[in-house]
């Protein structure tokens, strides 16, 4: 890996005061971005830890119910800590990666990197959540932009994601078991308003709502409400791992799967 | 280059690395704790399992000033003060949870985390916590069987494979 200045501070103001650098980068748990710059995919002059910020850690439950973490909260922490305010969400984080990854991974960083086959995408995407930065709040409807991109500008952090808890609420793991990411995962959540499905793993622009099942299941919250449905291959994700005929089809079962949990 | 102080195996230790320098590397290269292995260097294999602060991290995946002030465990602090082997460390010998031994490091960190948090696990639960640590040799059985042993339960009826 080629060598950068390594900054930790210890607000949020400090960080943002870093991240002005020029090819400076924000480093959450890194673990997506140590081995990035191990193969010299990446070479920031000052790498900016977020893991010294206290007021980015921690799970809370705000006033109105929905559940606020924090944008350096470890998978771990989540795993624990939001099991009774959200078990879905935090059954989510126990499955990302394995035990030694969970506690150095972070939420802030797993949604900014927005890998097209991680679980925290569709976690947030299915449940409605708000990406709190240091400068503006956005739907998680809008910050998903495509494989590995996001709505953040250069040098915004994520420095709280608040989750509006549903009546019920499943994510359905298809496990690729060497990378230990989803080979398909659903993210299905039902609020009184409606249902949200997000996929992820799947769509070659990364995490997507289908759309089409909500709707079905909006009419009929049951899994032979998708019984006619398909999901088009042709934008699928195509590896050595699956095809697109493969993931599509994965992607009903797990739909399934999630909406039979939630009943 | 920076200094980097922290505590491992109850130890004050402090070096100069670079901002790149990864914990591995400042274990085994600074203080020549060489215990700790670095198996795939993708944060795969876990043979790099160390804790930080009590937590099983993999050092292969953790910069070493992100570990400035923290206290660290290695294999190397894991026996018994008179230098015997600690209990889990017995168990993997007395249940030949090892062969070649490369991946034992961070099988015995791995373990000696699980059974912090979980003092009694059922052999599900171990299989799934191992889940991070890859073993070559063994197919696990033997692995498994030891930190069951470990914990203190019957390991009579599981057969040898």
């Amino acid at each position: 890996m080629y060598n950068f200045e390594f900054e930790k501070p210890s607000t949020i103001a400090d960080a943002v005061a870093a991240l002005g650098d020029e090819d400076a980068q924000a480093l959450g748990g890194g673990q997506t971005l140590i081995p990035t710059l191990k193969q010299r995919l990446a070479a920031p002059s000052v790498l900016v830890s977020l893991s010294g910020i206290a007021e980015m850690k921690g799970v809370c439950v705000d006033d109105d119910g929905s559940v606020s973490i924090g944008g350096a909260t470890t998978h771990a922490t989540v795993a624990n800590e939001a099991a009774s305010s959200y078990p879905a969400l935090a059954a989510l984080a126990g499955q990302i990666g394995d035990p030694a990854v969970r506690n150095r991974g972070t939420i802030g960083g797993s949604i900014a990197n927005n890998d097209p086959a991680a679980c925290y995408p569709a976690g947030a995407l299915g449940s409605g959540a708000t990406i709190i930065t240091n400068t503006r709040q956005i739907a998680a409807d809008d910050f998903f932009d495509g494989m590995f991109s996001t709505a953040l500008d250069e040098g915004e952090i994520i420095t709280t994601v608040r989750f509006p808890v549903p009546q019920a609420a499943s994510y359905q793991k298809f496990l690729q078991p060497a990378s230990r990411f989803a080979l398909v995962g659903v993210y299905l959540a039902r609020f009184a308003d409606g249902v949200r499905v997000a996929v992820t793993g799947a769509g070659e622009d990364g995490v997507f709502r289908w759309t089409e099942a909500e709707e079905a299941l909006n009419k009929e919250f049951r899994a032979d409400a998708l019984m006619d449905l398909r999901i088009n291959p042709a934008n699928m994700i195509a590896d050595l791992h699956g095809s697109k005929e493969y993931r599509a089809h994965l992607v009903g079962v797990m739909t399934k799967r999630a909406v039979e949990a939630c009943l | 280059m920076t200094q980097v102080s922290m505590t491992v195996n109850g130890k004050s230790v402090s070096g100069d690395v670079e901002g790149r320098t990864l914990l591995s590397s400042f274990l085994r290269d600074n203080l020549h704790l060489t215990g700790t292995h670095v198996g795939c260097d993708t944060a795969q294999c876990g043979a790099c399992v160390v804790h930080v602060n009590g937590e099983a991290v993999k050092s292969c995946n953790m910069l070493a000033l992100e570990a400035d002030g923290a206290d660290v465990g290695t294999i190397e602090g894991q026996a018994n003060d008179d230098g015997s082997l600690n209990v889990i460390q017995q168990a993997f010998q007395d249940h030949h949870g090892l062969q070649c031994g490369f991946c034992t490091p961070g099988m015995v960190m791995s373990a000696a985390a699980l059974l912090k948090e979980n003092p009694r696990p059922t052999e599900a639960e171990i299989r799934k916590y191992l889940e991070g640590n890859l073993c070559r040799c063994t197919g696990y059985h033997n692995i498994v069987k030891a930190i069951m042993a470990a914990s203190g339960q019957d390991v009579s009826s599981i057969a040898a494979e």
